[in-house]
């Protein structure tokens, strides 16, 4: 994978447009209230906005062979996820794929449409090929538009279709990768250490197709059908000197032996009162033990008997227990019962965990996966591209389906989503917990994930609009955590998770529903940044396109640093690490946050800055000469500060700058 | 898998083409069959979980419970609006099962409990309902996927971009509600320590 590199074009128009633009800012940070998102007027086209710290850029309609003007929000038409390419967007559709010209922001242009009916039609762009998804039971291998009627017919395309774009105007059909239960999405992966390949992980959550469509496929459990296409993803992988022979490299099984129970299921009062049990057990005598995963039992008066008087007989004696029993009972409790449980463990056999995943997100440069499989959110080795392997897995009570997931770009946080009821459903309404269908934000160390908060769309949205927490990226804002997320109809939001037990949204955009009425289904399905702007696949209203405007949360210098990082092509479920120029306006950026977060002095700071500023109209050695004490300077500043990994790295940023040449 | 390289594809002329919506596939008797089931499919559910708070489920079980009434009140409206729209019956939420025009009694759908089951569970408390109310559960939503199963493999079923998704999601959600309710039973049959 080619990691984000630096357009130098890009980066002095961004310079060059930072110098100017320092007036007129907002720098409230207060969410505007009433919020604006409740209470929007409804409508296809013109249902009322709101918008805070963010910019509607452009809207523009789905081509006209992707509508249907006479049934708003018509099912046939849903656009689903993004894929970008160069100034292209592929934009997914229930009926195929519109390619969009995005050169200008403001008016994007259609490049190209090719109908090809199957959801989701997830689409993925991997230099010069284009790889699409197919589910639905009336995809067609020749794209046609009839349907397939047959319960059993080889005309149907489940699986992964695979197009040559070298001419993007041009599409040019190169094989079908037909899999048991279709692909729902999928995830390009790269291998640093394979480069004559691309591979595909593929996720399928329908229903299992039968063998006389495509030889092999089950749906018995694996324990008496080891070729179960149930507990398994697929990896395909791609030649790419010859496509053509794309095929299937491994179904693993990286589900086996899972076993995490699931938390947060109690109601916080029964928790309490347990919690108050236990002590007053411990207090007054009661016997208490841990069973896997640090859940704590208090043992009841009938296992203890039964303990005390296998004592008793051990030692050939007769009658009560004496106090002796009950201290040797006490001491090798603990021991008894692991044992008792890993009996039981292996007499029940292993549970056989979720039957597949739903998404998975690689990060190839740090060799992670996030996959949201079922009811586990999972860890994924990937650094042998072909065979993933589990590390870890989380449950939560909360979470009904594990959708996708997101990493930091530092790789020390995971955040999952979870699309309770699938994305049709309304859970934004004001009677749905804040904890489901939201945001799921865990710590990452090594193999172990900790569970901070919950993120959910803080605006309560009408039973009238389909809601849940969907896909998303990171905004490449240096130093901070940030993301934009669509909710579908729940429109966009832009959040800050750098705190993970605080995440806060900082800007967001809604329409009112698409019917004042009834639920017609409609939102942003996916809010990806892809070099400087956010740009929304609206499912049943076509392109958004969002610029993100300065705040008291967010100053134009980080938005300027954003715009430094240039993708040539994302894929939003492969993750590039993200890598800054070294620029004045990155050090700019952090020394906002410093202002923001109090890290430095307001004399301090006031002094970096001119000395920045200094620095930036100087050339050559003298600017060399300038920004090396500076940085000398904050390094010292550091000790003192509240924000001391700020500090170093603002430090690093100018002495990286003093070194540029 | 096939291997036609270099096969130009109908989606490459297809802009020339009708719109899609000209040819689109009818519904058939099984996916009306398969919405309309649902209802009182779902509607039995929903009281099964509506009993929770009055008859001593613990904790996790009620949240589960809050879940399940939550996410099938929301498919039932689905289903409705969805046979609204057609201009089919819509028949009534009823927990006994799936009510047609002139039927006396109602229809079990696939993995619904009998009335004696379900007077079984309504008389249950505390922990003595929380293993009856997920063993009748895994039961239920078992169902739920076997019409999906009965769905597939209708002829001509499933075309329909909306009942295939409503399919797709209820097996996929209720395959994992069933492993979840499985290891809380499994958590439940280990508590005689």
């Amino acid at each position: 994978m080619k990691p984000a590199s630096l357009s130098s074009s890009l980066a002095i128009a961004a310079l060059a447009l930072a110098a100017c633009a320092t007036s007129k800012v907002n720098m409230s940070t207060t969410a505007p209230s009433p919020d604006p998102r409740v209470g929007l007027r409804a409508g296809w086209m013109n249902a009322a906005e709101a918008a805070w710290n963010v910019r509607l850029v452009s809207t523009t309609p789905p081509s006209p062979d992707f509508i249907n003007r006479s049934t708003p929000g018509d099912f046939q038409f849903i656009n689903s996820d993004l894929s970008f390419t160069g100034p292209y967007v592929f934009q997914g559709n229930f009926s195929g794929v519109q390619v969009w010209d995005i050169s200008n922001p403001r008016r994007p242009r259609l490049h190209k449409t090719f109908v090809c009916p199957g959801s989701q039609s997830d689409v993925s762009v991997y230099r010069k090929l284009l790889f699409v998804s197919g589910e639905a039971l009336n995809g067609r291998t020749d794209c046609g538009t009839q349907g397939v009627t047959d319960t059993v017919s080889h005309d149907r395309l489940r699986g992964i279709r695979i197009f040559d774009i070298t001419d993007i105007a041009n599409p040019r059909h190169i094989t079908d990768v037909q899999t048991c239960r279709g692909s729902h999405t999928h995830t390009v992966v790269t291998s640093p250490t394979d480069t004559a390949n691309v591979y595909i992980y593929v996720s399928g959550s329908a229903p299992v197709r039968s063998p006389n469509e495509l030889a092999g496929c089950s749906d018995a459990p694996p324990d008496s059908n080891p070729n179960s296409a149930l507990f398994r993803i697929e990896v395909i992988q791609v030649p790419l000197a010859h496509p053509e022979q794309a095929r299937i490299v491994s179904s693993p099984r990286i589900f086996q032996d899972l076993a995490v129970p699931a938390r947060h299921g109690e109601a916080p009062e029964d928790a309490a009162a347990f919690r108050r049990s236990v002590d007053s057990a411990r207090t007054h005598g009661g016997f208490v033990a841990t069973v896997g995963d640090g859940q704590v039992v208090i043992l009841g008066p009938g296992f203890i008997r039964g303990q005390l008087d296998s004592l008793v007989k051990a030692r050939g004696g007769t009658g009560a227990a004496t106090a002796a029993d009950t201290a040797t009972l006490r001491t090798n409790l603990q021991e008894i019962v692991t044992r008792r449980v890993e009996a039981n463990r292996r007499r029940q056999g292993p549970p056989t965990g979720p039957t597949q995943c739903h998404d998975i997100t690689v990060y190839p440069a740090i060799g992670l996966a996030g996959g949201a499989c079922g009811g586990y959110g999972l860890l994924l080795d990937i650094r042998d591209v072909a065979n993933p392997k589990r590390i870890a897995a989380v449950a939560d009570s909360n979470f009904s389906f594990w959708h996708s997931a997101t990493f930091n770009n530092d790789g020390t946080k995971i955040l999952f989503t979870d699309e309770w009821g699938g994305g049709l459903q309304p859970r934004c309404r004001v009677t749905d917990k804040p904890e489901w269908g939201a945001d799921a934000i865990f710590n990452l160390a090594g193999t172990t994930m900790t569970f901070k908060s919950y993120y959910k769309l803080p605006a309560p949205q009408t039973p009238n609009e389909n809601c849940v927490a969907h896909n998303g990226t990171l905004i490449p804002i240096p130093g901070r955590d940030i993301m934009a997320q669509g909710w579908y109809q729940g429109g966009i939001s832009v959040f800050d998770w750098s705190d993970p037990a605080h995440p806060k949204e900082i800007a967001f955009f809604d329409r009112g529903p698409m019917d004042s009425t009834k639920l017609v289904g409609a939102g942003s399905w996916s809010a990806y940044w892809y070099n400087g702007y956010i740009v929304s696949s609206e499912i049943s209203r076509g392109l958004d396109i969002f610029e993100l405007e300065p705040s008291g949360f967010l100053s134009q210098n980080e938005i300027d640093a954003a715009k430094l990082v240039h993708f040539d092509y994302l894929n939003a479920q492969d993750q590039q690490q993200l890598v800054w120029p070294a620029s004045f306006v990155v050090a700019r950026a952090y020394l906002d946050q410093l202002a923001r977060s109090n890290g430095l002095a307001p004399d301090k700071l006031a002094a970096a800055r001119s000395a920045l500023a200094r620095a930036e109209r100087l050339s050559g050695q003298q600017r060399r000469d300038a920004l090396q004490p500076l940085a000398t300077q904050l390094s010292n500043d550091a000790q003192g500060s509240a924000d001391q990994p700020k500090l170093r790295t603002l430090a690093a940023a100018i002495l990286d700058l003093a070194n540029t040449r | 898998m096939t291997a036609m390289a270099s096969t130009l594809l109908a989606c490459s002329t297809a802009t020339r083409q009708a719109p899609a919506a000209d040819v689109r596939p009818a519904y058939t008797a099984a996916d009306v069959h398969f919405v309309a089931g649902m209802i009182g499919h779902h509607a039995q559910a929903i009281q099964m979980a509506s009993w929770a708070p009055s008859h001593g489920a613990s904790g996790s079980v009620r949240v589960l419970c809050e879940r399940i009434v939550v996410a099938q009140n929301d498919e039932i409206a689905f289903a409705q609006r969805w046979l609204r729209e057609h201009n089919e019956f819509v028949p009534p939420a009823d927990p006994r099962g799936h009510l047609m025009p002139g039927m006396d009694q109602p229809m079990l759908m696939p993995g619904m409990l009998t009335p004696e089951q379900m007077a079984q569970l309504d008389a249950a408390r505390g922990a003595e309902f929380d293993r009856l109310f997920l063993t009748f559960m895994i039961q239920h939503h078992q169902g739920a996927i076997t019409m999906v199963e009965q769905l597939l493999r209708a002829p001509g079923a499933a075309q329909d971009g909306p009942v295939f998704r409503f399919a797709a999601d209820v097996n996929a959600d209720q395959t994992t509600e069933i492993s979840r309710m499985n290891r809380m039973l499994d958590a439940l049959k280990r508590s005689p320590l």
